[in-house]
């Protein structure tokens, strides 16, 4: 079994892996659309929060920089592109145009963000991160006076589909005898996009800049030593984790067709980090692991646990909204008390995670 | 109306709930370097428990002011043992390991209690039932409640019986002597671990008490006021410096007059109306109208941006000393 398995032996199977991966992803959603359409969009939305839990994994998982108001880039993704495709100021720009623009504006969020907080380590950054995506929130609930910019607590609708030169993603298509609904286009294009950005953060781990950054998380003042700029190092993470994040926002935008404020609070935020915490800070394919498990087995709960308590109990005892924060606050406390490496370490947090210092507090990170 | 006495009496009121709060904060992470997340949450069960206690004994006949006694003397134990279950069971494995893991746990803890506490007393804004009845003075042109009075005056006992226990009592100097080297302490006897126990629990107490007072002054409470109630009261720690028991008190008043007045001046501060050369150049200013920027509704902003100031410009806060590692 071992000989057969041996990638160094047989180089082909890691392309017949590929393949095979390639062909479950193109199949799945049609597999999904059967159960019903509603699973296409739950796939939809997981695929969103890979994007945002490897956008966040940039921050958290290479620099080290533990940021708990992520989603506020999210958010500026998001409102990026509804103000500049929707009816609220009837503007209609094409997505190719705005989505960069968007990771553009959540970039430069990002580093005014990042730049007050360069000093700051471990737990002070993260409750300034946590303040920051506070304060864009309750900006975009306010922002409706005196002029009308964020359409305020309502939020904004009818917002546009992603098209391209006459197809649009928004519309039902037949191509081929198959039954393209719209979330099984945005699926493939989501499959897409988080394809692309996983190949740039793999390229990007290994780069001078990814070596960089693990310095800096391993040891700031030994990586100063070493001759890296860590403030202009930290800024890009900050830039890049942001602007990851305003790219997906975009997206969830446009599949949403409407967005509120409601969609950016603080949870979320932690959601995300949770999903990069269970997975394994630091490591690509954990990280989307994460965002896949803590995406989907809710959803399956949702499906399982309602009606079991209809049949036991004769009504809902327990909402599946409540059982899924529940389990969010459980992966959080388990996962650090068995596996604080995540459930697929990357070689050095798993090193530095086993690593226990000998004082009994108050030691540094 | 004098809108500043005013709003010097509203900002030293919720100031000084801030700073009962904050001594929570400040004690646990003092002695242990960790930013209890979950602080707020405890203070958040403290006023559901009340709430509970209240809603059922108010139309019970007893006097008002035994119920809101009783409500406390409930939600204090539940408090203590909640606070002292989260040190035990998910901080304590935890001693030692790197700084982001207690933290992460904290989070996670904090998500618990939460959810736990939606289960139990449904998502709804509960309505503390207004059983004692305020009467309201007027001083110098401005209101002060009997409430109001009540809770500063409870605040300042609090803060004084903690300062008495920390300064003047065997456990307070054991207490000290973990913060400055839990090593040494332990080796001069302290049992470190039951002195951290003690802390979380005393921190809890004084959560549980601010809890009920919050929920009686704003006459409310919900599952989610934990989480924003938490995050001001620890920006008021980190004002007067993390780790610093006067600190965390100054801070907290300090944070509560900040937001008072900043909610009762920002509208007026940023009426662009009041400017000459813009107010011609915008058509709302006309007839005496007004241009309004930032009105109260951003008072919730005030303490982040304080937070964001301090650990810029001043990391160790007003009181703390400078310690190079901390921020």
């Amino acid at each position: 079994m071992q000989a057969l398995f041996d990638t160094r032996r047989h180089p082909w199977l890691v392309w017949l892996g590929f393949a095979m991966i390639g062909l479950a992803l193109t199949l799945l959603p049609f597999a999904l659309a059967q159960v019903g359409t509603t699973w296409v969009r739950i796939a939809n939305y997981a695929m969103l929060y890979v994007l945002l839990a490897l956008g966040l994994n940039i921050v958290v998982g290479f620099a080290g920089l533990l940021d708990l108001g992520y989603i506020a880039f999210y958010a500026v993704g998001a409102y990026t592109y509804a103000l500049l495709a929707s009816p609220h100021f009837n503007l209609h720009l094409p997505f190719w145009v705005i989505l960069p623009i968007g990771a553009a504006i959540a970039a430069l969020f990002g580093v005014l963000l990042g730049a007050p907080t360069l000093k700051l380590r471990g737990d002070y950054l993260a409750i300034v991160t946590l303040g920051f995506g506070e304060i864009i929130r309750i900006f975009l609930n306010n922002l409706s006076r005196p002029v009308n910019l964020t359409n305020g607590p309502i939020g904004i609708a009818r917002i546009d589909p992603f098209s391209f030169d006459g197809f649009s993603f928004g519309t039902y298509d037949t191509l081929f005898g198959l039954e393209f609904s719209a979330p099984i286009k945005y699926y493939y294009l989501l499959v897409v996009v988080a394809l692309v950005i996983i190949v740039v953060n793999v390229r990007l781990q290994n780069s001078r800049v990814g070596r960089a950054w693990e310095a800096i998380r391993e040891d700031e003042v030994a990586a100063r030593a070493m001759g890296i700029n860590t403030r202009n190092l930290k800024l890009l993470a900050f830039a890049m984790g942001a602007s990851f994040g305003g790219v997906a926002g975009g997206m969830f935008s446009a599949i949403q067709g409407f967005i509120s404020p409601e969609s950016f609070v603080l949870v979320e935020s932690i959601m995300v980090v949770a999903m990069v915490v269970l997975g394994g800070m630091g490591n690509i394919w954990g990280v989307v692991l994460g965002a896949l498990l803590l995406s989907f087995v809710p959803e399956i709960l949702r499906w399982t646990v309602e009606p079991a308590q209809q049949a036991l109990f004769g009504r809902l005892l327990v909402e599946p909204e409540v059982i899924r924060m529940l389990l969010f606050g459980l992966a959080l406390v388990l996962v650090m008390h068995f596996r604080p490496a995540g459930l697929l370490p990357s070689a050095v947090r798993k090193r530095e995670m086993a690593e226990r210092s000998p004082t009994p507090a108050g030691h540094p990170l | 109306m004098d809108t500043f006495l005013q709003q010097v009496i509203n900002g030293l009121t919720a100031g000084s709930v801030y700073a009962v709060v904050a001594l929570g904060y400040t004690m646990v992470y003092g002695i242990i370097q960790l930013i209890n997340f979950a602080h707020g949450e405890v203070v958040m069960i403290g006023a559901m428990v009340a709430f509970s206690i209240i809603h059922a004994l108010a139309p019970s006949g007893l006097p008002p002011l035994a119920v809101v006694l009783i409500g406390t003397g409930c939600a204090v134990p539940v408090c203590m043992l909640v606070g002292y279950s989260m040190e035990r069971l998910a901080y304590r494995p935890l001693r030692g390991a790197p700084r982001l893991a207690p933290l992460i746990t904290a989070i996670g803890v904090s998500i618990l209690l939460q959810h736990l506490a939606l289960m139990v007393w449904s998502r709804n804004i509960l309505a503390f039932p207004q059983i004692i009845e305020s009467r309201t003075y007027f001083v110098a042109g401005a209101a002060i409640t009997t409430v109001q009075m009540a809770i500063l005056a409870i605040c300042v006992c609090l803060m004084g019986a903690l300062a008495l226990l920390v300064y003047r009592t065997p456990l307070g100097t054991a207490m000290r002597a973990t913060a400055q080297n839990p090593q040494v302490a332990g080796l001069m006897g302290i049992d470190v671990n039951r002195v951290i126990a003690a802390t979380f629990v005393i921190g809890a107490a004084l959560g549980a008490v601010a809890g009920v007072l919050f929920g009686t002054y704003y006459g409310i409470a919900q599952y989610t006021m934990g989480s924003i109630l938490g995050l001001k009261a620890f920006s008021a720690a980190v004002l007067g410096g993390i780790g610093n028991i006067p600190g965390a008190m100054l801070g907290g008043v300090l944070l509560g007059l900040v937001e008072a007045l900043g909610a009762g001046y920002i509208g007026d501060l940023t009426d662009l109306c009041q400017y000459g050369l813009l107010a011609r150049a915008i058509e709302a200013c006309d007839d005496g109208g007004h241009f309004i920027l930032f009105g109260s509704n951003y008072q919730d902003v005030f303490a982040f941006v304080v937070l964001i100031l301090v650990l810029v410009f001043r990391p160790s806060g007003l009181l703390g000393e400078r310690v190079g590692d901390r921020a």
